[in-house]
């Protein structure tokens, strides 16, 4: 009964974060705003429900299968790295250097190169 | 009451898909389409475990294994196109 609630619940909140995270990405203005809301937000939803198809498995069928691990580390590990990429893709496309904030530390940003550097 | 919470989470990820496929269509800047369909690929695994899961077999994770590798691939391809032009230079 215990475990049935804990999946359960599990799937719910996955489904949840799913859907905010790909309702953020309709309704947000920004385009880099629209970008933070997937990647964190579906991550966490996929990665609930791979944890709950685990103990379901390991608990309700008696299978304990490893292969949701490998899919939710390669998610985590692929995820900021593809939002890199879209990132950077946005600022050399849409953006200019002097159009981003201020670093706060002086030094330029680093993607534009030293030719971005403000004049002392 | 698992069926139950199943349907539940397929409805939320098959709107969510739908939310996806509306910012693939009208995005108002180019790198709104890589993130959209990045997120379809993300939506995809998750509603391929959840039919594994209300089947009752394991044999769908090798699937959305191979899926979360080429959506990575491709994701990673397309922004490299429009950051360069050229995907393997």
């Amino acid at each position: 009964m215990i475990t049935e609630i804990i999946i359960s619940l599990l799937l719910v909140i996955g489904g949840i974060f799913g859907l905010v995270g790909s309702l953020g990405l309709v309704k947000l203005s920004d385009p880099m705003a629209r970008l933070h809301v997937p990647t964190k937000a579906t991550t966490l939803g996929v990665g609930s429900i791979l944890i709950a198809s685990m103990l379901f498995f390991a608990l309700v069928w008696g299978v304990f299968s490893f292969h949701e691990l490998l899919i939710t580390l390669f998610l985590f590990l692929s995820a900021p790295i593809s939002a890199h990429f879209i990132a950077k893709a946005y600022l050399h496309s849409y953006s200019r250097a002097d159009k981003v904030p201020p670093t706060g530390t002086g030094a330029p940003w680093g993607t534009y190169g030293k030719d971005a550097a403000p004049e002392e | 009451m698992i069926t139950y919470a199943l349907y539940f989470a397929f409805g939320c990820f098959s709107l969510a898909l739908l939310f996806n496929l509306y910012r693939v269509a009208v995005a108002p800047v180019m790198t709104d389409r890589i993130l959209a369909l990045d997120t379809m690929v993300i939506n995809v695994i998750a509603l391929i475990s959840l039919f594994g899961m209300l089947m009752g077999t394991t044999v769908y994770f090798e699937a959305s294994m191979i899926f979360a590798m080429t959506g990575f691939i491709s994701t990673v391809a397309y922004a490299r196109f429009m950051l360069r032009s050229d995907v393997i230079e």
